[in-house]
C-alpha cells in the first residue's frame, strides 16, 4: 500500500482565482499613477515631498503597530498602508507644511486603521481620518491654496472653485472656473483634485481590475447631479451646474478612490447603492448650505458610520425566497 | 444561437481539451473489486451474501433498505472474499463486499430484458429502475427511484436533463452524449412516463456545441426541447440549472417537484434505459481521469468498486509532484487520501492535481466578490463569520442553509478565505442540533 502522507487532504473548492489583496492593492496604486503625475506636474517639488512624507511615515506608523501588536510584518507588503498614504497626500492642499502631512499621516494609521485592528477592520476610510485631524488642527494650513505652476497669477488671494463658489459669489459675478479647467487640472485645489482626466483615466483601470464597484461612483455622481441640478435649474444664476459640481473639488477622487474603499463600503449591493446616494446628497447639502465650500470628506466618513447598518437591514434576497408583497 | 443563463455564478479555467476528444475506452475489470454497501444519499443497503459464496456479474450483493437507499450489485464474477468495513472515497470506513475475480464474467443465468420498454407502466418503471440500483451520477448519488415517483399533491410537468458537466476537466458525460445519444433520449422519454412529465428539456453547456447539435438532430420531432447553456459555473446545480431554463425557482429548503421538475444527469437516464431495456444493473459507470498529475488522461469505462489506484495505473500512473487526488472536479470534489479508495457509484472523475496547497489567507477587506458570485444570492463572507464566531442564528438568519457549496465564493476570495469550510461547519452544526431537538 502507498504511504498515506501522499495527498494532502482539503475542504472544497480545490480551485482559487489568481487575484489576491495585495495584488487588488497594487491595483489600486497604479490606478492613482495618473494623478499622481498630474499633480506632480502642476505643483512639482511641493507635491514630491508631500507624497514621499505621506507615504513613508505611513509605512513606518504601520511597522511600529504590527510590531506593538506581535504581528508579522509581512503583512506591510500587502501595500494597503502605501495607498493610505498616496491618498492622504492627494487630499492635502500643495502649499502645507511637510511636518502637517506627517502627523496626518501618522493619525490615519494609528487612529484610522490599526486601532480597529488592521486592515479590514476599520471603520473609517483610513485617509480621509488623518485628512480630517489636519483639517481641525491646522484649519489655516488646511485652507490656503497655491496656483499650479501653469497658471501665471497673484498667489495672495487664490482660491479653489468651490472656495470661489462659496465665499464670492461666481456664479453671479461670472468668475466661476471653465468646465475644460476643472477636467484637465489647470486650478488651484488639493494634490489629487486637480485634473478630472488624470483620476478618470486611472479609474477605468480599477473597473478593468474589478477592483471597484461601479455602483459607488455612478450613485454618487448622480445624486449629486440631481440634487444640485434641482437647485440650478430653480436658480441657474445663483447656484452653478451639476457639472460643476462633479468636476470641482474632491469628487471625483472621492468617488472613485475614497468612498469604493472595499472595507469602508457595504458589501451587499442594495446597501452599496444606499451608501452611494447618501454621499451624494451629503456632499451636495454641504456645499449648498453647509458652512465649508467642499463637503466630499465629511460625507463619505458619515456614510461609513452607516455601512454597518446597511450591511444589517439589506440582505439581498436569496433563490426560491418568497418575494415581499 | 441565443443561450440561458442564472444569475452570478463564475467561469474557472475549463481545462476539458485534455480528455475531451478521447472516446470512452474500456477498462478490464479488476483483480479485485471492493463494493461500499453504501454509495448512495439515504441508509446504507443491507449485505445479500457472506464470506465464500459466488456470484455473477450484476448479482445483487445489498439490498436498499427503505425508501431513501439503493442496492448495490457485483460488478465482476467470482467469490466473496470479505464483507466488512473498508476504505471510502467518502473518508470514513463502511461496510464493503470484496470480490475475488474469476476471470469469467459470468453473466446472470436469466437476465429481465424489456423489448418494448416504452410500454411499460410508471409503477413498473420505477420498480425496475429500483431494483437496478440507480442513483444519481452527478455526484450527489440521491436515489433516483425516489425522484421518479413524485408526491401525489406535487405533479411533475417537466423532466430536465443535465447535460451541463460545468466543472473543470471533466468529459464523461460530454462522451456519453456523443456516444450514446440514443440511449440517453430513449432513458429521458422512460423517465418521462415514468413521472407523468409533458415535456422533456436537455440543458447543454455552449462549449460542447456539438454534443447540442447532435441532440438537436436526434431528437427532432419528438416533445424534446435541446437549449443551450453558457459555459459558466455551477450551470449544472440543479436549483440554478432550473431557474436558467424555466425561470422557475425552487423555494428555500425546497424539491424541484415544488416547481414541478424533475432534474436528471445524462449518465443517470443512459443507466435508467440500460437497466430497463437490456435489463443491466448499474455495475459500472463512465468517469473521467485527468488533471495534471495522470500521465495518460481518459475517459473510462469503470467497473464499481475498482480501487482508484488501479484506474491511476490504467492511466499511466501518477506523476510526481502530485500533491491532491480527488473524486469529482475541482469545485466540489472531495480530497482523498488514501488511493485504495474504491470507484463509487457517485464517482464522476478521479483527478490528480498539483496545486499550491498553502495559499496566505487575508483578512476579509469587504470586496463583496463573493456576493457578486454567489449563485443562491447569499453573503458568504458574513455567513463565514457568523459562524467563526459561534454565531449560529446570525447564519442561519442570512441563508447558511441555503449555500450549495458550489465554492464560487471561495474560488473568487482575493483573501483566500476559508469560505466554504466555516460555511459546511455552520450548517453540519445546525442540522446536528436540529436532529437533537427533534429527538
Amino acid at each position: 500500500m502507498m504511504p498515506n502522507n501522499l495527498f494532502i487532504l482539503q475542504s472544497s473548492p480545490h480551485f482559487k482565482d489568481k487575484d489576491s489583496v495585495p495584488k487588488i492593492m497594487y491595483a489600486v496604486i497604479i490606478s492613482l499613477m495618473p494623478a499622481v503625475l498630474a499633480s506632480l506636474y502642476f505643483f512639482r517639488f511641493k507635491a514630491l515631498f508631500l507624497y514621499l512624507a505621506c507615504v513613508i511615515t505611513a509605512l513606518i506608523t504601520e511597522a511600529l503597530f504590527l510590531l506593538l501588536r506581535k504581528k508579522s510584518l509581512d503583512s506591510l507588503s500587502d501595500g494597503s498602508a502605501i495607498i493610505t498614504g498616496l491618498l492622504l497626500a492627494m487630499t492635502l492642499p500643495p502649499s502645507l507644511p511637510v511636518e502637517h502631512a506627517v502627523i496626518g499621516a501618522v493619525m490615519a494609521i494609528a487612529i484610522g486603521k490599526q486601532v480597529f485592528g488592521g486592515l479590514g477592520q476599520n471603520i473609517f476610510n483610513p485617509a480621509l481620518v488623518g485628512r480630517a485631524f489636519l483639517q481641525t488642527a491646522f484649519p489655516v494650513a488646511m485652507t490656503t491654496w497655491i496656483p499650479p505652476i501653469t497658471q501665471k497669477i497673484n498667489t495672495a488671494t487664490f482660491a479653489t472653485p468651490l472656495g470661489n463658489l462659496k465665499f464670492q459669489d461666481a456664479v453671479a459675478q461670472g468668475t466661476l472656473s471653465p468646465l475644460k479647467d476643472l477636467f484637465f487640472g489647470n486650478i488651484g485645489g488639493c494634490l489629487g483634485e486637480t485634473s478630472a482626466l488624470a483620476l478618470l483615466v486611472g479609474a477605468c483601470y480599477l473597473f478593468y481590475k474589478r477592483a471597484i464597484d461601479w455602483r459607488i461612483p455612478v450613485g454618487i455622481i448622480c445624486s449629486l447631479m440631481v440634487f444640485t441640478g434641482m437647485f440650478w435649474l430653480i436658480n441657474p444664476n445663483k447656484y452653478a451646474s451639476p457639472l460643476f459640481h462633479v468636476l470641482a473639488g474632491g469628487l471625483i477622487i472621492g468617488a472613485f478612490f475614497m468612498a469604493t474603499d472595499m472595507v469602508t463600503s457595504p458589501v451587499t449591493p442594495l446597501g452599496t447603492t444606499i451608501y452611494a446616494l447618501g454621499i451624494g446628497v451629503l456632499v451636495g447639502t454641504i456645499r449648498l448650505f453647509g458652512g465649508f465650500p467642499e463637503g466630499v470628506m465629511y460625507s463619505i466618513l458619515l456614510m461609513n458610520t452607516a455601512v454597518p447598518l446597511l450591511n444589517q437591514f439589506t440582505r439581498p434576497r436569496i433563490l426560491g425566497e418568497r418575494r415581499k408583497k | 444561437m441565443k443561450t440561458k443563463t442564472f444569475p452570478r455564478g463564475i467561469h474557472p479555467p475549463e481545462y476539458k481539451d485534455i480528455t475531451a476528444n478521447k472516446p470512452i475506452e474500456v477498462m478490464p475489470p479488476p483483480e479485485k473489486v471492493f463494493i461500499p454497501l453504501h454509495q448512495h444519499f439515504g441508509k446504507p443497503a443491507q449485505p445479500l451474501v457472506k464470506k465464500g459464496d459466488a456470484v455473477c456479474v450484476g448479482q445483487k450483493i445489498g439490498e436498499g433498505q427503505g425508501l431513501f437507499s439503493a442496492s448495490v450489485h457485483s460488478s465482476i464474477s467470482g467469490k466473496v472474499l470479505s464483507v466488512e468495513d473498508y476504505f471510502h472515497p467518502l473518508g470514513m470506513p463502511i461496510l464493503t463486499v470484496s470480490i475475488e475475480n474469476d476471470g469469467e464474467d459470468r453473466p446472470l443465468q436469466e437476465i429481465e430484458k424489456t423489448e418494448e420498454p416504452l410500454s411499460l407502466s410508471p409503477k413498473e418503471l420505477c420498480n425496475k429502475v429500483k431494483d437496478a440500483g440507480i442513483v444519481g451520477l452527478g455526484g450527489a448519488a440521491f436515489p433516483t427511484a425516489v425522484k421518479l415517483s413524485p408526491p401525489k399533491d406535487k405533479p411533475v410537468d417537466m423532466i430536465i436533463i443535465n447535460g451541463c458537466e460545468c466543472e473543470p476537466f471533466l468529459t464523461a458525460d460530454y462522451r456519453l452524449m456523443l456516444e450514446f445519444t440514443d440511449d440517453i433520449l430513449m432513458g429521458a422519454e422512460l423517465a418521462r412516463i415514468a413521472t407523468g412529465a409533458k415535456r422533456i428539456i436537455v440543458g447543454i453547456e455552449d462549449n460542447k456545441k456539438d454534443a447540442y447539435a447532435l441532440f438537436q438532430e436526434k431528437s427532432a420531432g419528438k416533445s424534446i426541447d435541446v437549449q443551450l447553456l453558457k459555459t459558466k459555473y455551477p450551470q449544472g446545480a440543479e436549483k440554478n440549472l432550473i431557474y436558467a431554463l424555466l425561470r422557475r425557482e425552487v423555494p428555500r429548503g425546497g424539491l424541484p417537484f415544488d416547481v414541478g421538475v424533475i432534474v436528471q444527469n445524462v449518465g443517470t437516464v443512459k443507466a435508467i434505459w440500460d437497466a430497463v431495456h437490456k435489463g443491466k444493473p448499474l455495475y459500472e459507470r463512465v468517469i473521467t481521469v485527468s488533471g495534471p498529475g495522470i500521465k495518460d488522461p481518459k475517459n473510462l469505462l469503470v467497473r464499481i468498486g475498482t480501487p482508484f489506484q488501479e484506474v491511476i495505473d490504467f492511466c499511466g500512473g501518477i506523476e510526481d509532484g502530485t500533491n491532491i487526488l480527488l473524486m469529482g472536479g475541482p469545485m466540489m470534489g472531495l480530497s482523498q487520501w488514501n488511493p485504495e479508495a474504491p470507484v463509487i457509484k457517485g464517482t464522476s472523475g478521479i483527478l490528480a492535481l498539483k496545486t499550491p496547497v498553502s495559499f496566505k489567507e487575508y483578512e476579509c477587506i469587504g470586496c463583496s466578490r463573493c456576493v457578486e458570485h454567489c449563485p443562491m444570492g447569499l453573503v458568504p463572507t458574513r455567513l463565514a463569520k457568523h459562524v467563526k464566531y459561534n454565531h449560529l442564528k446570525g447564519a442561519e438568519e442570512w441563508g447558511i442553509l441555503d449555500c450549495v457549496e458550489c465554492g464560487s465564493c471561495q474560488y473568487t476570495c482575493p483573501a483566500k478565505i476559508y469560505l466554504v469550510q466555516w460555511i459546511r461547519l455552520g450548517k453540519n452544526i445546525i442540522i446536528s442540533n436540529k436532529r437533537k431537538k427533534s429527538a
